[in-house]
């Protein structure tokens, strides 16, 4: 820090100087969230004229939003009304996608199936970002003990295969909904820690992280105001990567049938009783199978495409 | 590189204890009493005299102190009784050692196509690049990543049993017993665990070899008139080749694992199918056990990753 010295002579001058520029800044920002609007609108229409399969993915993602939003109304049946004359009829007017084995609709199983592969695979995303967010900055920043216990926790996590990680921490915590999702969580959050931390300690030599610490901001201040905004654009390219695989081992857990017993969702609808019919009733694991597919595909080419937008360097990768 | 190698095999060892601690730990941190779990068995309705509970808990040691309960248990382990099952009564190691052959048969003939079709077909795919075929491959890819390895499973058998009305026997038989039947046994399972490290390896390999066909030693080797197959397999898929090293060494521990969910499928009796029965019925010191061979499987996966991109780039032996 050379310059610290310098600027303690004009000490007045300078921190005034600042602090002026700051409320310029704080203007600014406001004026550009005013506009924000239209210039988000230009710009994810840029995104789906150069990444048309990214676009693809995205448009699907919403859909597949708005289905699990709106499956209650979307439901023809209830799911769970089983009907032994109607068991295993193919795709028809009345059932869509066929029935099962029980003679449950199967369209109205998948839609409100959908909510649960969505929830976890937006929730552990979600939960890993943030906690690998706090640890990556807060272990490049302050370093150290800290840092060295931090990273032997990454290390140590991360070298177990996910699926792996994630069925030896369902059998510790018991079964259920949450639980699952709080174990992908504990799976993801270690590689999001390895790349913020690595992102943070470049940002940590920036001269405005120099300036804020002359300025006399806090450790506080300057990890989460200073440090961790730059660092979003690795955070997002690795968490939307997350979500895809967030929800392929749910499914993979449901099927085993021990992710989330006796909720509805895509993995359990291709298990058990299913794989005895599926040969002679192809439809009761098609369906199923293809949205799940679907899904991922559309998260995959979505983050594919992020990634090539935000850092230009991988493009392609 | 001798000192290289011999401090990560050092590394091995606490690295190992360390896992058999964390593991052994998070088991027994579980809410409730775990002799009051197993006793209510599966559905945790089983009803039990408090006297069953006591007695229990003194077979499992559970009064003991943790460190106490953890040193037997890795002393027992080292002379090679795994104790027995809660639920069968059936000695672990008898069973493991059923399933041990079973499991690695499967992930080795996976890892096996996964680099026999990856590794060339993204070689392709590089020296064809942004041509139909090109596409087409990257396509298959993205399909690849997309699909759980239980619905390649399934679309699997279905193909075979409606086009060829034909279905993979079921079960298992070892290799040396009957190579043909273990063949088409094994086949199948392995292509629907392989399909997504495929993809990956596949669009590693890519990647890789368009990077190094843009490098100045290539076109050097290319102005001094070496034909193209020269250039490409000699120069460029060399250098290209060592991050798909790395790529395929942690693919073949997600194929171990992965296992888990292809032997449900396809009905083998493996360890996976082993792990899923021991957490279902909620046999602790199986689930132990197996969670522990997968970890350490993954462990040495790990080591050999490390040792093999040592020997592949000598850079890495000074630091």
């Amino acid at each position: 820090m050379s310059s610290s010295g310098d600027s303690n002579t004009r000490k007045g001058d300078g921190v005034a100087g600042i602090v002026n520029q700051d409320s310029e800044v704080v203007q600014s920002l406001t004026e550009a969230r005013m506009v924000n609007w239209s210039q988000w609108l230009r710009s994810s229409g840029r995104f789906m004229r150069n990444k048309p399969l990214g676009g693809m993915g995205l448009l699907l993602m919403i859909f597949f939003l708005l289905i699990a939003i709106t499956s209650p109304i979307l439901a023809t049946h209830d799911p769970t009304f089983t009907y032994a004359r109607d068991r295993l009829l193919p795709p028809n007017g009345e059932h869509w996608f066929g029935t099962d084995f029980l003679g449950r609709d199967l369209f109205s199983r998948i839609v409100l199936g959908s909510r649960i592969s969505i929830y976890i695979g937006l929730a552990s995303m979600l939960g890993a970002a943030a906690a690998g967010a706090v640890l990556g900055v807060t272990s490049a920043y302050i370093g150290g003990k800290y840092d060295l216990t931090v990273q032997r926790f990454v290390d140590a996590l991360t070298a177990f295969p996910s699926l792996l990680l994630a069925l030896a921490l369902l059998a510790a915590f018991g079964h259920s909904h949450v639980n699952v999702m709080l174990a992908l969580i504990i799976v993801f959050s270690p590689r999001v820690t390895r790349v913020v931390r690595s992102t943070s300690l470049s940002i940590k030599q920036m001269p405005y992280v120099e300036a804020a610490t002359a300025i006399g901001a806090t450790d506080f201040r300057i990890m989460f105001r200073h440090v961790m905004p730059n660092t979003f654009a690795p955070l997002i390219i690795i968490a939307s990567g997350l979500i895809g695989s967030a929800i392929l081992i749910e499914a993979s857990l449901s099927f085993l049938g021990i992710g989330t017993p006796g909720a509805l969702s895509w993995g359990s609808l291709l298990s058990g009783q299913a794989m005895r019919f599926f040969t002679t009733s192809p439809w009761i694991v098609l369906f199923p199978g293809l949205s799940l597919t679907l899904l991922v595909f559309a998260v995959n080419v979505f983050g594919d495409a992020l990634r090539d937008v935000l850092d230009p360097r991988l493009r392609g990768r | 590189m001798k000192e290289y190698i011999l401090k990560r095999l050092l590394l091995f060892v606490p690295t190992l204890v360390g896992t058999a601690l964390v593991i052994f730990i998070l088991l027994r941190v579980l809410p409730g009493d775990v002799a009051e779990i197993i006793l209510s068995g599966p559905s945790g309705e089983g009803s039990f005299a408090y006297e069953d509970v006591l007695r229990l808990r003194e077979d499992l040691g559970l009064d003991d102190p943790i460190y106490v309960q953890f040193g037997q248990w890795v002393l027992d382990m080292v002379r090679g009784d795994l104790g027995e099952s809660y639920v069968t009564r059936r000695s672990i190691s008898q069973q493991l050692k059923n399933q041990i052959p079973v499991t690695l048969q499967l992930a080795a003939l996976s890892a096996l196509t996964v680099a026999a079709v990856g590794v060339p077909i993204g070689i392709i795919a590089a020296v064809r690049r942004d041509s139909f075929l090109d596409v087409i491959l990257r396509g298959w890819a993205i399909l690849g990543l997309a699909t759980p390895s239980f619905f390649a499973g399934l679309l699997i058998i279905l193909g075979l049993s409606t086009i060829f009305r034909w279905m993979p026997p079921v079960g298992f038989t070892h290799m040396w017993v009957d190579p043909v039947v273990s063949t088409q046994q094994l086949v199948f399972p392995a292509l629907a665990l392989g399909f997504a490290s495929n993809g990956l390896l596949l669009r590693m390999m890519r990647t890789q070899l368009l990077e190094v066909l843009g490098d100045d030693y290539v076109r050097t080797a290319r102005s001094k008139g070496l034909s193209n197959t020269i250039v490409i397999w000699r120069h460029a898929v060399r250098n290209a080749l060592l991050p798909v090293v790395t790529t395929f060494g942690f693919q073949v521990g997600a194929l171990l694992s992965g296992t888990v969910v292809i032997e449900a499928v396809f009905s083998i009796p493996g360890v996976g199918g082993g792990l899923v029965e021991a957490l279902l019925s909620r046999d602790l010191p199986m689930i132990q056990i197996y969670i522990i061979y997968f970890a350490v499987l993954a462990l040495v996966v790990n080591l050999i990753v490390d040792l093999t991109y040592a020997w592949l780039d000598p850079r890495i032996r000074y630091e």
